[in-house]
């Protein structure tokens, strides 16, 4: 398919991005959007294969009812997309923002949550399954996925004992970002992150209010594994982190906000995040360390008992069309596992260092493995550092 | 016969008039109550959550919070305090000296913030004591280096801010009550305006300022927002850890201790309050609570 549509791109990618944001504006309409971008023209080849473009009456998907109800994370999706479901569908969104899987996992656990649609991360996923909290997936309701597409790196952790729970929604790194500004000595791994807060930088660093980056990050800076629940380790990482307090900014995952107003410096930060940070301010730079650091997926899945199911599933089929996906990467800076979607996205993006980096950076990077999720130590040795 | 007549249907019908808010209170009060009462006694799931069990392994781990009911008490004294001082001359204002044209309104501007979500005005905070808030403002005029969003005093700043209308009213209240053939009696006997407040105007409005500290109080016990959004995470209160234990490490258990702890200070506080306001009530009968 891509093939297909790459045979029919009649302006660059760059153009298609520019044509976007004008239309994202609102400066120009959908119908002068789809045709000078060629999307139209398009639209009639690639009408089965990206139903989702077709501009459809309600009626056409069945009974959706009114409502979905989904948990993702903040600055994650685009709203041109959001509002173009609904008005495609009828069904009006309902977001929640999550500030940790943690949190999302601790309200699937408590039950009730009405949710239909949660974007989990790769390491929660077999947790997930073994507690019964999502059901498998039903590809066959969701045409715009192709399994091919994806590279099995990212998108293992969607089968559980052969069977299919999730499907893949971007990728993407957890470094630091670094005002350089005000910070000149350009730090480069975990241990200089920490040597920086308790020094040049004092006050001025944040570090998240989430034990898998944040202790991960203290883990690496000491030498040992991102997913380390050895207690021993873990109570160095206590200490470090008791100690490096008073010189902390914030302890918070909304970190946007205090590197904006310049209060904070440094941040453990995601690339998505950088990249929007350094669209508007190109004193940030985003470094992945080289003493180790996450490398993760996000994934779409439906929890078991979801109210709008068949909404659910044409809510993710929608958000797996490859022109969708890339129109989502334009506005949170994050990369799609996708590669019909990388092919739509404009080469400055597909060049881009920060969502692409050099395949040798990501060497020493971890994917979260399930038990540093469900650990009782790491979570106490975070609630602790906190209330310290 | 009259009497008879009247006070058996009203039996029935009190019983009936009762039975929703019996119900309510049983259901979503006592009920839930004995839920964490249970808990506290159990561990923590393997993967997080409540496992069965007797144990007081909660509540001897509760000294590792220790800290954050320190920090609880001391920011919910401290913030109470504030909040009065600010509130008092604002009640006073408004009950004995403002134009009755004005009353009204003003009445309305003091609760006007309390139509938009505490959330949203304590975020609004962030960005004002933020880099490029109040400290701007102050470097423009030479003063450099200031920092106070994520300080102590910033988390001071937002109490005092989301909390003052609740201590304005109920003192309000209490002042406007006044006789005010008493504080002209006062005068006329030669009392200085500073003697009449000190032995009129300030016993007689004590309840209400019993009943606004205890409000504040209370809700700053179970405070987590303003600390979290202002205090960056590093002001912790008992709130937080709260959230924190239920939210983020899922251990219920140690969660349902702390809270037991927290729920018995607060009877511990409130009974003390009650002693409190009935010395001060001195056979007067009008409570405001």
């Amino acid at each position: 398919m891509s093939k297909i549509y790459k045979e029919n791109k009649p302006i660059t990618s760059e153009k298609l991005m520019n044509e976007f944001h004008r239309y994202q504006k609102g400066s120009i309409t959908r119908r002068h959007f789809l045709r000078v971008t060629g999307l139209g023209a398009a639209m009639t080849v690639l009408g089965t294969a990206m139903p989702s473009l077709l501009p459809r009456k309600a009626h056409a998907f069945g009974n959706l009812g009114n409502r979905l109800v989904f948990a993702t994370w903040p600055n994650y999706h685009n709203q041109v997309n959001l509002d173009e479901f609904t008005k495609m569908t009828g069904v009006h969104l309902q977001m929640n923002a999550f500030g940790s899987n943690e949190e999302m996992l601790a309200k699937l656990q408590a039950g009730g949550t009405g949710w239909d649609v949660i974007v989990p991360t790769n390491y929660t996923i077999t947790n997930y399954v073994n507690l019964g909290l999502i059901q498998p997936l039903d590809l066959s309701r969701l045409p715009n996925y192709d399994g091919s597409a994806n590279d099995p790196m990212f998108a293992g952790p969607a089968t559980v004992n052969g069977t299919v729970y999730c499907v893949p929604k971007n990728w993407g790194t957890t470094g630091f970002i670094i005002n350089t500004k005000k910070i000149k000595s350009s730090p480069k791994s975990w241990k200089d992150f920490f040597d920086v807060t308790m020094g040049a930088g004092s006050g001025h660093t944040i570090v998240h209010d989430y034990q898998l980056t944040t202790i991960g990050a203290a883990l690496c800076a000491l030498g040992y594994s991102f997913n380390s629940i050895d207690p021993n380790e873990l109570a160095e990482v206590e200490a470090l982190l008791i100690k490096s307090k008073p010189h902390l900014f914030a302890i918070t995952s909304d970190y946007q906000p205090g590197m904006r107003s310049g209060d904070a410096w440094m941040s453990i930060c995601w690339n998505g995040d950088a990249t929007q940070l350094k669209n508007d301010l190109p004193e940030m730079d985003y470094v992945i360390a080289t003493d180790g650091g996450e490398i993760w997926t996000d994934f779409y899945a439906i929890p078991t008992g979801a109210p709008h199911l068949d909404a659910a599933y044409v809510f993710i089929n929608y958000l797996q069309d490859p022109y969708i996906q890339a129109r989502e990467a334009s506005v949170h800076g994050y990369a799609p596992t996708d590669s019909r979607a990388i092919a739509l996205q404009p080469d400055s993006l597909g060049s881009d260092p920060i969502l692409h980096p050099a395949a040798e950076l990501l060497n020493g990077l971890e994917f979260g493995a399930a038990q540093t999720m469900t650990d009782p130590v790491r979570a106490e040795v975070i609630a602790r550092f906190k209330s310290a | 016969m009259l009497k008879n007549e009247d006070s058996k249907p009203n039996h029935w019908l009190t019983a009936a008039l009762l039975m929703p808010t019996t119900m309510w209170f049983m259901f979503m009060l006592i009920l839930p109550l004995i839920v964490i009462l249970i808990f506290s006694f159990g561990e923590r799931a393997a993967v997080g959550g409540y496992a069965a069990s007797f144990t007081f392994e909660q509540y001897a781990n509760l000294p590792s919070r220790l800290k954050a009911f320190q920090n609880t008490m001391i920011f919910a004294t401290i913030g109470t305090l504030l909040s009065l001082f600010m509130a008092y001359p604002l009640a006073y204002y408004l009950a004995l000296r403002v134009d009755r044209r004005y009353k009204f309104i003003l009445l309305v501007l003091v609760i006007v913030p309390f139509w938009t979500s505490l959330l949203i005005r304590t975020y609004a905070w962030i960005f004002i004591l933020g880099g490029r808030g109040i400290p701007l403002m102050l470097e423009w005029i030479g003063i450099e280096g200031v920092r106070l969003v994520n300080t102590p005093g910033a988390v001071l700043i937002g109490i005092v801010y989301g909390y003052l209308p609740l201590m304005v009213f109920p003192i309000f209240v209490s002042l406007e009550k006044i006789d005010k053939n008493l504080l002209e009696a006062s005068n006329d006997l030669g009392g200085t305006p500073f003697k009449t407040f000190m032995q009129i105007t300030l016993p007689l409005s004590m309840l209400g300022v019993a009943t606004g500290c205890m409000l504040v109080f209370i809700l700053l016990m179970g405070e987590f927002l303003i600390p979290a959004f202002l205090g960056g995470g590093k002001v912790f209160f008992i709130g937080n850890a709260l959230v924190d234990l239920f939210l983020q490490s899922r251990n219920w258990p140690f969660g349902s201790a702390v809270s037991v702890t927290l729920v018995v200070i607060m009877l511990i506080t409130v009974s003390l309050y009650m002693r409190l306001t009935m010395r001060t009530k001195t056979g007067r009968d009008e409570s405001l609570m």
